[in-house]
């Protein structure tokens, strides 16, 4: 494969815009910013596996995890009349389920691809057996203006006025890039999903890193859930966060397990259904909206065909780690 | 000298195995313990107690007089102890150098600094005269060297007491000279070392005392001077052992076995065998002696039809055996025990008489149509437990309960209780006790003595030495060199399969 991933990526946005900006600024501008905001949750859902999996536990219950998190994100918002502490909750949220997955494949060493289901239900029971109507949040979080930035021609408008969990998550993702490559953590976490025995032996406790990293996972897939709830939309509905915890793994093998890679995956991801919906609006093309909600799905199916046996996951990934066993 | 290592009276079983019964041993400074054992006498076990890696259930461990908390690895670490794993415990994907620091990085405010890393570890290498690629992706380095890395690990950490498991089971005769050069160099420096082995050549080459266990426990311990090869093996096993062979002298006939111009391509789809063309005769046993990953794996899995070969052909009794279809090969007269009994050889949760009619479970007397017939599977299972002195209850219990070398005599006597024209033995004897290594010795030169082809692949130089009636030295892929066994000579061997030309 010579060109990469990422030139692909490149190919299909300056096409685009292109387009669009020859049609009109305004829209083209319009669509880049609504691709960041189709991709970020994706990416932020991404880096939860690549935490998990990197440290060689598989999470399948990133939607769960999102669901439940957007759920009490929300009412907690509505009945607090506060949006940042509904976050908060949120966040708490998360990372209580990841905790319930470290419990479960850690301690129990429960087969993960189960551990993972039984998050899912979870949250897909709890979340509609306890959901009301007639709730709502006083407001979505509040938009940045980025200063200078926001001045800037053609990427101003791209980039300023996105909420703060969009800015924060970004500066994750590119933190957790750094983290997982150039501190002793990552080199850690690294190791422990690749060859657990070996940081064992070399005195890393795997059953803490895991612990630490699924539970923080979980944390950033509540933020995912919180944004979904509280920063994109404002509302809260059953099945709400619709399959993008599952999309969300296809970005991350992407990604090749790579916070980077994932973000860049996630972002092609957001600009197909930018570009889709602009074309909807302006109908340019006469798509049935149902095909057009199809687009994630399909995307990720010809993603992982495409990936598929030329990315090499974590090695450990899936497998209890066994102390007395060698 | 001072003691480095007192063991007191340490126990420890798994279910209602004693792995050990009230060991108690020292290692004192600049001192070399070999521990020797049979497979499963308990060496792995109390050496894992030592570092912290099993918690004993009785007794104590003191290390420079402090006893340790046990379990606790990172303690053991921290009061100097470093230890070379039988498994390597290196990441695959990550570098020599990443492999060197990781668990105790060189950092500022929490980020690696790789760069200093990279000077330490070519520091290391040059003070103890390691030399290795820092640089260097530790799957891409061939096992001698991987090794190096292991030890040099344990060594950064200003090790007193280094403990190494097995660790010339992988390596050809030259990089164990050159091993255990690096553990008498080490010792100098005031090192202690406890060197866990089977072999006994090794021991006598570099212990200044040594501990001999069996079956959980410690039956004594003696130095080279007071002791000899034949003495340390009574005391490994219990009784006397024949570490030479008996056999008669070959008769070989017609060839039975015959491969031409095979190219066959590894995991990786690299090309491991090139062009290799070899011929067995009925009535003789032919060993293949080689390092591994010079293309054995690959030369047997091609004869036996499991993978796929790129060209060339491989002939039975005159007839081709096809691509791809190990039950042909089976039906051509091929018996085959695998070099990993676990992934090819059983189905560990099948009873033993399952196990035992694996390859003709659907051919009469075992089944008649589509109808197995299970009181043949239960006499057949009975009579080959018996014959093969496969240790276990009875017949039915599953696979899994057994020790390695019983799995393996079940592999052993599902293969060879068949028509016997083509044996492909692969490292028949890995993981077995001294006492079964025997009896699968003999079983093999029977099966030579009835007429059958026999092609043995090892790893042990000194298995092939004494089986073999001809031997054949492959390296990279090719074989190099064949000697009539009595013509052969160790290091001419050892050198051709390093890849030296001799």
């Amino acid at each position: 494969m010579k060109l990469r991933t990422s030139h692909y990526l490149i190919f299909a946005f300056l096409a685009a815009f292109t387009y669009f900006y020859s049609k009109d600024g305004l829209v083209a501008t319009s669509v880049l910013y609504t691709a960041i905001q189709f991709a970020l949750p994706l990416a932020l859902a991404a880096m939860v596996g690549v935490m998990c999996e990197r440290t060689g536990v598989v999470n399948i219950g990133i939607e769960g995890t999102m669901l439940i998190s957007a759920f009490t994100a929300f009412f907690a918002g509505a009945i607090l009349k506060n949006t940042v502490q509904g976050m908060l909750v949120g966040v708490f949220t998360g990372a209580m389920m990841g905790l319930l997955l470290a419990l479960m494949a850690v301690n129990w060493k429960m087969d993960q691809i189960i551990a993972g289901v039984i998050l899912n239900i979870l949250a897909a029971g709890i979340t509609s057996f306890y959901y009301r109507q007639n709730y709502s949040i006083p407001s979505t979080l509040d938009p940045i203006d980025l200063p200078v930035v926001g001045a800037w021609p053609i990427l101003g408008p791209v980039l300023s006025f996105h909420g703060p969990i969009t800015y924060f998550g970004i500066f994750f993702i590119l933190g957790l890039w750094f983290a997982l490559y150039k501190t002793s953590w990552g080199l850690r976490s690294r190791a422990v999903g690749e060859h657990p025995s070996s940081a064992d032996t070399a005195g890393v406790s795997v059953t803490r890193l895991r612990y630490l990293n699924v539970t923080v996972a979980g944390a950033v897939g509540g933020l995912a859930g919180s944004y979904l709830a509280l920063e994109a939309v404002g509302i809260f509905e059953r099945g709400f966060t619709a399959g993008k915890g599952f999309t969300a793994l296809a970005i991350m093998i992407f990604g090749r397990w790579n916070p980077l890679g994932a973000l860049a995956a996630a972002l092609f991801f957001g600009l197909t259904q930018a570009v889709t919906n602009q074309l909807m609006i302006d109908e340019v093309v006469e798509i049935p909206p149902q095909f057009i909600n199809m687009l994630p799905y399909i995307l990720t199916i010809v993603v992982l065909a495409i990936s598929a046996g030329k990315v090499r996951p974590p090695a450990a990934e899936g497998i209890p780690y066994e102390k007395e066993k060698s | 000298m001072r003691t480095l290592l007192e063991v007191e009276g340490v126990s420890k079983g798994f279910g209602s195995v004693i792995a050990n019964e009230n060991i108690s041993l020292t290692v004192k400074e600049g001192e070399i313990l070999a521990l020797l054992g049979e497979n499963g006498a308990g060496k792995s076990t109390l050496v894992k107690a030592v570092f912290g890696l099993v918690k004993p259930d009785a007794g104590t461990i003191k290390i420079n007089g402090t006893v340790m908390e046990s379990g606790d690895t990172a303690a053991a670490i921290a009061s100097g102890v470093g230890m070379v794993h039988q498994h390597f415990q290196l990441v695959p994907v990550m570098s020599v150098t990443e492999n060197l620091i990781l668990g105790d990085e060189p950092k500022r405010f929490g980020v690696v600094n790789i760069k200093q890393a990279r000077k330490e570890a070519l520091a290391l290498s040059e003070k103890y005269g390691l030399e290795v690629d820092p640089d260097a992706i530790i799957e891409d380095l061939p096992v001698g060297m991987a090794q190096r890395v292991e030890i040099l690990k344990a060594l950064r950490r200003d090790v007193k007491l280094l403990i190494l498991d097995e660790p010339t089971a992988v390596l050809t005769p030259q990089e164990t000279d050159e091993l255990l050069e690096v553990l008498r160099n080490l010792a100098k420096r005031g090192v202690g070392i406890l060197f866990i082995t089977h072999k006994l050549r090794e021991v006598m080459a570099v212990a200044d005392r040594i501990a001999v266990l069996r079956g959980g426990k410690l039956m004594g311990t003696t130095t080279p001077k007071e002791s000899s090869e034949a003495k340390l093996a009574q005391m490994m096993v219990g009784r006397e052992v024949v570490l030479r062979v008996e056999k008669s002298q070959a008769k070989p006939k017609d060839v039975l076995l015959s491969i031409k111009n095979l190219r066959v391509s590894d995991d990786r789809k690299l090309e491991s065998v090139k062009d290799l063309s070899l011929e067995v005769h009925a009535g003789e046993i032919l060993g293949i002696a080689g390092v591994e990953g010079n293309g054995q794996r690959e030369l047997v899995e091609a004869i036996c039809s499991m993978r796929s070969r790129l060209s060339g052909e491989v002939i039975v009794k005159g007839q081709e055996i096809p691509n791809l279809n190990p039950r042909a090969a089976h039906l051509a007269g091929v018996s085959h025990i695998p070099e990993d009994r676990e992934k090819h050889g059983l189905v560990t949760s099948y009873s033993i008489a399952d196990n035992l009619v694996l390859n003709r479970f659907d051919q009469a007397p075992f089944a008649k149509g589509w109808i197995r017939n299970l009181e043949e599977v239960a006499n057949n299972g009975e009579a080959l437990v018996e014959k093969f002195d496969i240790r276990a209850p009875d017949a039915y219990l599953s696979a899994s309960s057994l020790s390695g070398g019983n799995k393996q005599k079940v592999v052993v006597a599902r293969e060879l209780s068949q028509q016997l024209d083509v044996v492909v033995a692969a490292q028949p004897t890995r993981g077995v006790d001294v006492g079964s290594i025997e009896f699968i010795h003999n079983q093999l030169i029977a099966a030579r003595d009835a007429g059958a082809a026999v092609l043995l692949v090892s790893a042990e130089l000194d298995e092939i030495l004494s089986l073999a009636d001809r031997i054949a030295v492959i390296s990279n892929g090719k074989i190099v060199a064949i000697f009539n066994s009595k013509e052969a000579d160790r290091n001419t061997i050892g050198r051709l399969m390093a890849g030296l030309a001799s």
